[in-house]
């Protein structure tokens, strides 16, 4: 056996990595799973267990964060502990041609320690909407070719939610949910009966566990998921998909590992291996396998296929299409409306509940629900409580128990919509700006355009249109005005497709130039998608790609 | 060998209490530093401690005092405040003992309770209407800076936590609609 061969290489441990990587070993591949930061070991590597008070700034971002890391700092669940889990900014630059947050954890696991764990199947509407409406390509498969997939990976990741019976949400395989709260529950009431059904809140759909999944879980309701979870209340890639494929004796990890190129023989028109820079060292090695999966993460497997140039392919790796590195989306969110409730006063909520409400897709699921401003949908999460009161007026004793009073119950949703897949939103490889490993810098180019604003805007009016069916009071509605990639949904650079003139990959993810090669992380989705939580559609992807790849493999047609 | 003074420079202005920005104008003028009342950190904290106590005092449970918000104080606005906002926040605490002076003929510390109590008072109700009045660009005051930083402070500390909000690291459930206040 050649040295540094294996029968399969993952590149990247995030979502979608650990799901490659688990799948792969446990068919018997020997694989090599590569991941370019250090390693982070379930339970071992987490702070979770500190205090507030046993961190120097309680949890705060200090300057010298905002200096090292000015995107990272600012993402929602940046804090104190979980900066360790997101790169310095400085170390790792890209070139902003339109603002772009990119949120980035470069660590075993990736930012399935960072993600936002909810999971939403997408349904026949996502899946056909490219067709129907012209933008992009037609995703070559439909909701029925994926439907297995999800039911094959939901019990695993442990999802809790509840059943809908909702054809443009499709139920999956649940733990029982999280339960909403008094208001949440009036609300879903009142504003079901005032629309006639055609608004619905339903329970937050979370991979955080309400029942054990083998070792893991349940959630203990702390409301510090971003710090990693010492009792495995929630699913990554650490605490699930990578003990389970290293527990099959197949499993290869390498961190410190960099991508640069994927290796191609002309001659076998096949990929053979990668090129790594140990990151530590900056020494290069070459690996070999008979497959490869790219799961680097939409923005890095782009930047690694369009770094992988050669005679065959020298615009990037199996780009005859040129399709590479464009149709970049992100989500359009942030847009939606809050209002109180003067009742419950006897009531309080305990616990921190890691998710909350979700109002489904009502725009343009069907003729009636057809709106002329703008094609697509989205949907709302949400949620209710009550706190004690945060702020008053005055010193002393006075404000002490003021302070210690309930302020009254609140509401808000915001909305999650659609971005269309735009050819000119795109990244490319800037031809001097270099990254420390010698990687050219990514140059992101995206922007959202006037069907994502007209959506938005619906959104927002629509959002309060919901509060006051509920009866809600002092309703206010907010447009967070949230730049593309602070979804943290980027999507798109590699798509699938049936014609390998206009796309990247095939129905299974498989590169139509190059046989051997999958991907099936973000990159490979061609569209959006109407709900959050597009990671449970990866990972169904990911396994149905694996099962497609190994049974070529046995087959003879892939070697 | 500039980059060495302007950081010793900046330890040195820490320590008098005086912020990092005007490092900068030490080096280019004949810019004096006027020494405020309180010098050493520990003094500082001090200060803050009293200052948070008179805003959040110990009743039947515990004050800012307890929660030493003086110290929390010290390490928040050194470390994550923008360099306006620390500004902002040291020339308030000179401001504070300027006006004190002037009432009382004497320092924040030196007055008594009540005195203590009618001046923030006071000086609470300034900052409500010039929060009230200012434009979205013009700074917070920094009275809010301090109050903010008292209740941050003392319900992020130890005692604070567990006392005033019952603090517990793993709730195991959540209930939505109980009965049961969960603070005290």
């Amino acid at each position: 056996m050649k040295k540094n061969q294996y029968d399969a290489i993952v590149v990247g441990t995030g979502i979608s990595g650990g799901w490659a990587a688990k799948e792969l070993c446990e068919k018997g591949l020997k694989t090599l799973v590569l991941e370019r930061g250090r390693d982070v070991k379930h339970i071992v590597d987490y702070e979770d267990m500190k205090n507030p008070w046993e961190l120097p700034h309680r949890g705060r971002v200090t300057q010298e964060d905002r200096r090292i890391s000015p995107v990272q700092s600012g993402v929602y669940n940046y804090n104190e502990v979980s900066r360790k889990f997101f790169v310095k900014d400085i170390e790792q630059p890209y070139i902003e041609e339109k603002p772009f947050e990119w949120a980035r954890g470069y660590q075993v696991g990736g930012r399935s320690l960072l993600w936002g764990r909810q999971c939403y199947r997408r349904s026949y509407l996502d899946f056909e909407a490219n067709a129907k409406d012209g933008f992009g390509v037609d995703w070559p498969i439909r909701y029925e070719d994926l439907e297995p997939w999800y039911d094959y990976v939901e019990p695993f990741v442990g999802i809790s939610g509840s059943k809908e019976n909702l054809p443009h949400l499709p139920d999956g395989k649940f733990q029982p949910p999280m339960p909403m709260n008094c208001l949440e529950k009036l609300v879903a009431e009142r504003v079901k009966k005032a629309s006639n059904g055609s608004r619905l809140i339903i329970n937050g759909r979370t991979a955080n566990h309400t029942q054990r999944v083998g070792t893991r879980g349940p959630c203990q309701f702390r409301g510090k998921c971003e710090s990693g979870c010492t009792y495995g209340g929630y699913f990554s890639s650490n605490s699930a998909t990578i003990p389970a494929a290293m527990a099959t004796g197949n499993m290869t990890l390498r961190p410190f590992s960099v991508v640069k190129e994927v290796l191609y023989d002309k001659e076998k028109r096949k990929a053979t291996g990668v090129r790594v820079i140990d990151s530590e060292t900056l020494e290069v090695y070459e690996y070999y396998a008979d497959v490869i999966f790219l799961n680097a993460s939409t923005l890095n497997t782009t930047l690694i296929l369009l770094n992988s140039t050669s005679d065959a392919f020298p615009n990037g790796f199996g780009n005859s299409s040129g399709q590479i590195g464009h149709n970049l989306m992100d989500m359009p969110y942030g847009m939606g409306a809050s209002g109180s409730y003067d009742g419950f006063l006897d009531k309080y909520t305990f616990g921190s509940r890691p998710t909350g409400i979700f109002v489904p897709r009502f725009r343009n699921i069907d003729k009636q629900s057809e709106t002329k401003d703008f094609v697509r949908g989205y949907t709302y999460q949400g949620g209710a409580g009550r706190g004690k009161v945060g702020w008053s007026d005055g010193i002393g004793i006075e404000l002490k128990e003021k302070l210690s009073e309930a302020g009254g119950w609140h509401m808000s949703i915001t909305a999650w919509g659609e971005h269309l897949p735009y050819y000119d939103n795109k990244v490319t490889l800037d031809q001097v700006k270099k990254d420390k490993f010698g990687m050219p810098q990514l140059r992101i180019d995206c922007e959202f355009k006037e069907n994502e604003k007209a959506l938005g805007k619906d959104a927002m009016n629509s959002a309060a249109e919901i509060l006051e069916m509920a009866g809600l009071k002092n309703i206010q509605t907010y447009d967070r005005n949230k730049i593309p990639g602070s979804c943290i949904h980027e999507t798109g650079t590699a798509r699938m497709g049936h014609d390998p003139k206009t796309s990247v990959l095939n129905k299974w993810n498989q590169m139509h130039d190059v046989k051997n090669v999958f991907i099936t992380d973000g990159s490979s989705v061609c569209s959006s998608g109407t709900t959050p939580g597009p990671s449970v559609t990866y990972m169904a992807l990911t396994a149905r790609a694996v099962d497609y790849a190994v049974k070529e493999m046995r087959k003879g047609n892939i070697r | 060998m500039m980059m060495n003074r302007r950081k010793a420079l900046e330890k040195v202005s820490w320590i008098l209490g005086g912020s990092i920005v005007g490092a900068q104008a030490f080096l280019n003028s004949s810019f004096t530093f006027q020494a405020p009342e309180y010098v050493t950190s520990s003094e500082r904290i001090n200060f803050l401690n009293e200052i948070g106590e008179t805003i959040f005092p110990e009743t039947h449970t515990p004050g800012a005092k307890a929660a030493n918000v003086g110290a929390f104080m010290e390490i928040i606005v050194r470390d994550c405040y923008t360099e306006a906002d620390q500004t902002i926040f040291y020339n308030g605490l000179r401001d504070i003992e300027k006006q004190c002076n002037d009432l009382y003929g004497k320092g924040f510390l030196k007055c008594t309770p009540q005195q203590r109590i009618a001046f923030l008072t006071d000086l609470e109700k300034v900052h409500r209407d010039y929060m009230k009045n200012k434009k979205s660009t013009e700074p917070v005051h920094y009275f809010r800076m301090l109050k903010e930083l008292t209740l941050t402070g003392v319900y992020t500390s130890e005692i604070g936590a567990v006392k005033l909000l019952n603090y517990n690291p793993a709730p195991g459930r959540y209930d939505g609609c109980t009965t049961e206040k969960p603070w005290n």
